[in-house]
């Protein structure tokens, strides 16, 4: 029989496989994988806030994570330096001041680590109703937008021609973004939660002829990792996260050796 | 027969001609222009009243107005930097014009194929798919478009995968499953050769007889258009004259340059400008270093 804690783990891994692939399939479309790493980094600052004030550490990580977004779309308004400077700029600003925010929490240490890894195993009953609540959300709000979210990433200005909100659409999809962050940061923590979104979703494309598909076999590769990466955890005891993650990796590895074979 | 560049390109000192020079002193608020402003006409499908747009300083457009009426074919021509695409694009509500107004007639339904469509190949998607894309066209629609547009055989295949010229022939296939009733195409002949050219607007004309949209293009070329364009408008920032352009099939010095084909698709729009500009884009009235037609070689060929 598993553990009770095993069950936890294999149960919120797999939730997120599922709730990560539509998601993880956009940033993949319209490369914004590094915008959604930055995004995630800030996490730890939103974590600093909740225990200072107090309030949920969830919500406090959703806060902040809409905040950087709006910051990066506000700094790339200027026609200066592009945006992956301004993102390198505010990436390593989030997590300097992140690491400060939390060193400067009275009270118990707070265990910087596990919020930049996770720990799967660690899983409570309450962690997977916010990643249960939170996925059903996210995946209900995917479904409702899939049409203009798709028309957009395909051609911005047709869609917007066309009568597609691309504001609109653009702020619920970064909306949605930070939910994602804040509902995985329990288990593969803010350093590696944009590798479960963006690497099933790399590993499904040259296996794929349409969106929807696409979105299909990211969601069963995520969880196929969840699954192996679990295994090889418990069976040589390397940390949760990160094990999943190097797997769906070594999947990624070998799905684009075979892509790129088929070139001439 | 000199190369395409060389005889129909306009030469360096170009001339354009103009009623209202003053244009660009005119206050920038519609209710203050003078009187004489027609109104919108109340038949077109679009119309647009002292469009004025200007970005980091300079102006991108000064006082267009423009009405596009059914069944009616456009062509919009200028040189690079002339504002075409700034004024496609306001007309369509991607841009805010910071003066003037567009308005639209309530029924309106715009195809549109832009500039250039750069698929990604990092989003999967076959031809149908992305026609059906936010529709609810039903497949045989679909097959029956794209047989309107010559392109049954890219069905199955990924867009990422076709050529340009098919790839546009596909984002107009996209246009015309949206039943407009104004098609707008965003320079649809950028390199393509004469007949390519030629090969579009027959197609371009003929959906025209049978759908009877009205027609927006906008076109590079100076002096070769569509010959079935209604009206030829030459924008440079501000509208530099409209008219109508001139058949060219019957004259065998055109066949003779364009092929027998290609010479009933194209026409020739003579320019009849009383101003030119100089390389800062700034006007001046006519006779500094240019006659009152604009192309140099078009009184000796027609």
């Amino acid at each position: 029989m598993l553990e009770p804690f095993m069950v936890r783990a294999l149960m919120a891994g797999l939730g997120l496989a599922i709730i990560a692939a539509p998601l993880g399939c956009f940033v993949v479309w319209q490369r914004m994988a590094y915008f959604g790493e930055t995004v995630a980094q800030a996490g730890l600052i939103g974590v600093a806030l909740g225990l200072a004030l107090q309030m949920n550490v969830t919500l406090g990580v959703m806060l902040i994570a809409i905040v950087i977004a709006c910051l990066l779309l506000w700094f790339s308004r200027q026609k200066f330096v592009a945006l992956d400077s301004i993102l390198g700029l505010l990436h390593h600003a989030a997590l300097a001041a992140g690491v400060i925010a939390i060193s400067m929490i009275r009270g118990p240490s707070v265990d910087v680590v596990g919020f930049l890894f996770g720990d799967v195993f660690a899983i409570t009953r309450e962690d997977l109703m916010w990643i249960f609540a939170g996925g059903a959300v996210v995946l209900a709000v995917v479904a409702w937008l899939w049409q203009p979210l798709l028309r957009i990433a395909v051609h911005e200005e047709l869609a917007a021609a066309e009568g597609v909100d691309r504001g609109r659409v653009r702020t619920v999809f970064t909306i949605l973004l930070a939910v994602m962050i804040a509902i995985a940061m329990k288990i593969v923590g803010f350093l590696l939660v944009m590798a479960f979104l963006v690497v099933p979703a790399v590993a499904a494309r040259p296996l794929t002829g349409t969106p929807e598909r696409m979105v299909v076999l990211t969601a069963l590769i995520a969880a196929g990792s969840v699954l192996a990466g679990l295994w090889l955890s418990a069976t040589v005891d390397s940390p949760g996260g990160p094990s999943i993650v190097i797997v769906m990796s070594v999947v990624a590895g070998v799905s684009l050796t075979m892509a790129a074979l088929k070139r001439p | 027969m000199g190369d395409r560049e060389g005889r129909l390109s306009p030469g360096a000192e170009e001339a354009h001609s103009h009623s209202h020079v003053q244009g660009q002193e005119l206050s920038c608020s519609l209710d203050a222009r003078p009187k004489s402003v027609p109104p919108f006409d109340p038949n077109a499908l679009i119309s647009a009243r002292g469009l004025g747009i200007s970005r980091g300083g300079r102006d991108l457009l000064v006082d267009v107005d423009l009405d596009i009426r059914e069944r009616e074919i456009v062509t919009l021509i200028g040189p690079n930097g002339a504002g075409k695409t700034t004024l496609v694009r306001v007309l369509l509500g991607l841009e805010h014009p910071d003066c003037g107004k567009v308005w639209r007639r309530k029924d309106l339904r715009v195809g549109y194929v832009p500039q250039r469509f750069d698929i990604d190949s990092v989003i999967p998607m076959t031809v149908t798919r992305f026609l059906r894309l936010g529709g609810h066209e039903a497949p045989e629609c679909v097959t029956k478009i794209l047989a309107e547009v010559d392109a049954s055989y890219t069905h199955d295949q990924q867009l990422a995968e076709l050529s340009g010229g098919e790839l546009q022939r596909i984002v107009l296939a996209r246009a015309l499953l949206r039943t407009p009733n104004l098609l707008v195409l965003d320079e649809p002949v950028q390199g393509v050769d004469y007949s390519g050219e030629a090969e579009l607007y027959n197609l371009i004309g003929h959906l025209r007889d049978v759908h009877g949209f009205g027609v927006l293009l906008v076109s590079h070329d100076l002096h070769i258009v569509m010959a079935k364009s209604d009206r030829v408008i030459c924008l440079n920032r501000h509208v530099c004259c409209s008219g109508v352009p001139e058949t060219v099939a019957q004259h065998p010095a055109y066949v003779r340059l364009f092929g027998a084909e290609e010479a009933r698709a194209l026409a020739v729009y003579r320019h009849h400008h009383d101003h030119s500009h100089d390389i800062a884009g700034h006007m001046h009235p006519a006779g500094e270093g240019a006659g009152e037609d604009s192309d140099p070689q078009g009184g000796s060929r027609a």
